[in-house]
């Protein structure tokens, strides 16, 4: 009898078309959505990012990073100099985001894959300190009090126009309207490539090495190569949503763009809550984070106090995340990627003999 | 000349560092505990002297004796009915806690008492100095790095005189085989988390009275705290003292090359020590 790997099922597909249609409806929004729900949109997008990411690091990875906003802000700040110093159109120079966090992030993995479970989240946090304090230092980007994009770079963004003709809106509104596409494609393909990912061999790999280190290396796994791989696309993705943020925004300040309560603090509450270890998680918790903004919006420090005491209870209560707590008891799996043996046809020479 | 000034200011501004630290070195040591809320407990800490000797008109001295105990117990509940329940194998569980505990600390303290600067007075004492020969010191630096030694000699005490020490050091090591030796494990735990707040509380009195406070500067000192921590080992509490001291003498060298160095330079002091001494320079327990 012979096997088959799969890991497709049937909620998974229908999951899957759903998606499809989701982003669809992603896709013709701005048609109809007035531009603060664009905006709102935009900040889902962008953390839902963030946190897909810090969920493969810390979730599949086992990698317990507080110094994510070290990638955030190295992107943005490397957009910023593209705009301002090479004169490059802002979108174009989103890529550079990427790759100036990828840049950061070879050293920072030599240094913290040195250290182990708390040592390694503080080392990561201290790292983003020093970028901070050194980005702080770059006299041309504003130094400590920061700076804006140059108004000739925003108004003739590549794009806008036709979007502004498209929707007949304002200039500004058709920025919104490109930076919300722009991080709806970053989301989608961020949730596809970890998709894709973890139903591969890496993936599979992944999860041997999270589990048992030893027992993953003696089968042959690669473990530190893995972390490198896995460091590194969080890192480059990161540091691209950061780009992106700082396109949208136009503004950056060396404490704004390094902000571990942004970029870190949030990000880590939307999958904790969501829960850890899941795709599904992250977009649970990043609709949890936007209903409860919104409903606490008018009361201030109350909101993120609440944030706080929700975070502590669903540790306690459900260390899985909300989507744990509900794919435990039905057995729901949006993006199944457990492998199952299905037999595949009996051959006539294996078949028993009678 | 001036370089021996220099360094004087900074072995004594890491005594102040060593006592936000030993407290965390305390928790760490034992339990591998990340309690990223430590800064956020101290402010607290400091909030809550500020109010006893706001409402009792009482010597900052004395306040902080009444809040220890309240302190104690506090963190022996938060052990107790909290912490324990997320102790174990993964790291991330106990962190998370403790950071939505500090989350929740530095924005119910906004609500409380707003985001206005305070202070905690103590008279004459706050800018009086002596003059040690080659350098002039001030009497409230001099007394916080005092108190560092202070509390890490008692707490050492504690730890290698007493069956509380003993079993702290026990569970420390292995908390299967102690609690075989008829120690609690969960009940150590939660006496030496009411211990740490303790040495929060005295890190409070030093850090209210010598400079202002607010409910959002908690994370900024826990960074300090936890270089230290980390330079000194895991479960020295001399280490943690010499971590103190390492960070604060190259804060106060950074800052006499450049004020805007000072953070930089501490950090930097960090990552070097780490590089070379993966575990610290000190290290007890095996973590």
């Amino acid at each position: 009898m012979t096997y088959r790997v799969i890991t497709r099922t049937r909620t998974g597909t229908i999951a899957g078309f759903a998606a499809i249609a989701l982003l669809i409806v992603g896709l013709v929004m701005p048609a109809v959505a007035s531009r603060s729900v664009i905006q709102d949109m935009f900040t889902i997008l962008t953390l839902l990012t963030l946190a897909q990411v810090w969920n493969l690091l810390a979730g599949y990875g086992g990698m317990v990073s507080v110094g994510q906003q070290a990638f955030v802000g190295i992107g943005a700040y490397a957009m910023f100099a593209g705009v301002i110093l090479l004169g490059w159109d802002p979108v174009l120079a989103i890529p550079l985001g990427g790759l100036a966090a990828l840049a950061l992030a070879i050293p920072t993995a030599f240094f913290a894959f040195r250290l182990q479970g708390a040592y390694f989240a503080i080392g990561t946090w201290v790292i983003a300190e020093v970028t901070r304090l050194l980005v702080a230092q770059w006299k041309a980007l504003g130094g400590g009090t920061g700076t804006s994009l140059p108004r000739e770079a925003t108004v003739d963004i590549i794009g806008v126009d036709a979007i502004r003709a498209l929707f007949d809106v304002r200039d500004a509104a058709a920025r919104d309207i490109l930076a919300y596409w722009l991080a709806l494609a970053l989301a989608t393909a961020t949730i596809a490539m970890i998709y894709w990912l973890l139903r591969n061999r890496l993936g599979l790999a992944l999860a041997a090495v999270r589990d048992n280190t030893e027992a993953a290396k003696s089968v042959g796994v690669d473990a530190v190569r893995i972390k490198w791989a896995v460091f590194l696309i969080a890192a480059f993705v990161t540091g691209l949503v950061g780009a992106l943020v700082y396109v949208q925004t136009a503004r950056i300040s060396p404490d704004a763009a390094f902000s571990v309560t942004d970029w870190t603090a949030y990000v880590i509450f939307v999958v904790v809550i969501g829960g850890i270890g899941r795709i599904e998680g992250p977009i649970v918790g990043v609709i949890v984070f936007y209903v409860l903004q919104s409903t606490l919006a008018d009361y201030g420090a109350w909101y993120l106090l609440t944030l706080g005491v929700i975070a502590i209870a669903v540790m306690l209560f459900a260390p899985r995340g909300l989507w744990g707590l509900l794919s435990d008891r039905t057995g729901l799996h949006l993006f199944p990627v457990r492998r199952r043996l299905i037999p595949t046809e009996i051959r006539p020479d294996t078949r028993p003999v009678p | 000349m001036m370089w021996i000034d220099t360094i004087v200011q900074g072995i004594l501004l890491g005594g102040l560092y060593a006592l936000f630290a030993a407290g965390l070195s305390l928790v760490f040591g034992i339990m591998r505990l990340v309690n990223l809320a430590h800064g956020d407990m101290i402010i607290f800490a400091a909030y809550g002297i500020l109010l006893i000797t706001g409402t009792l008109g009482l010597n900052p001295f004395v306040a902080a004796l009444i809040a220890a105990p309240v302190m104690f117990g506090l963190g022996w509940a938060l052990q107790r009915f909290v912490l324990n329940r997320v102790l174990g194998r993964d790291i991330l569980p106990p962190l998370l806690v403790t950071f939505g505990l500090s989350v929740a600390l530095q924005n119910g303290m906004l609500e409380a008492f707003s985001a206005d600067s305070q202070r905690i007075a103590v008279g004459p004492l706050e800018s009086a100095s002596v003059d040690l020969g080659l350098v002039t010191v001030g009497w409230m630096p001099l007394l916080t790095f005092a108190t560092a030694i202070a509390v890490i000699v008692g707490l050492n005490q504690i730890f290698y005189r007493t069956a509380l020490g003993r079993a702290f050091r026990a569970t420390s090591d292995d908390p299967v085989t102690a609690s075989l030796m008829g120690i609690a494990p969960k009940s150590v735990f939660a006496v030496a988390t009411g211990l740490a707040m303790v040495v929060v509380t005295i890190a409070a009195l030093y850090l209210g009275m010598r400079a202002n406070f607010d409910p959002s500067i908690g994370p900024a000192r826990l960074i300090y705290a936890f270089e230290a921590v980390i330079i000194g080992g895991l479960g020295s509490l001399w280490g943690t003292l010499a971590g103190g001291i390492i960070i604060g003498v190259a804060q106060t060298m950074g800052a006499a090359i450049n004020p805007e160095w000072q953070i930089l330079a501490g950090h930097i002091a960090f990552l070097v020590v780490l590089i070379v001494r993966p575990r610290g320079l000190f290290p007890r327990a095996v973590d």
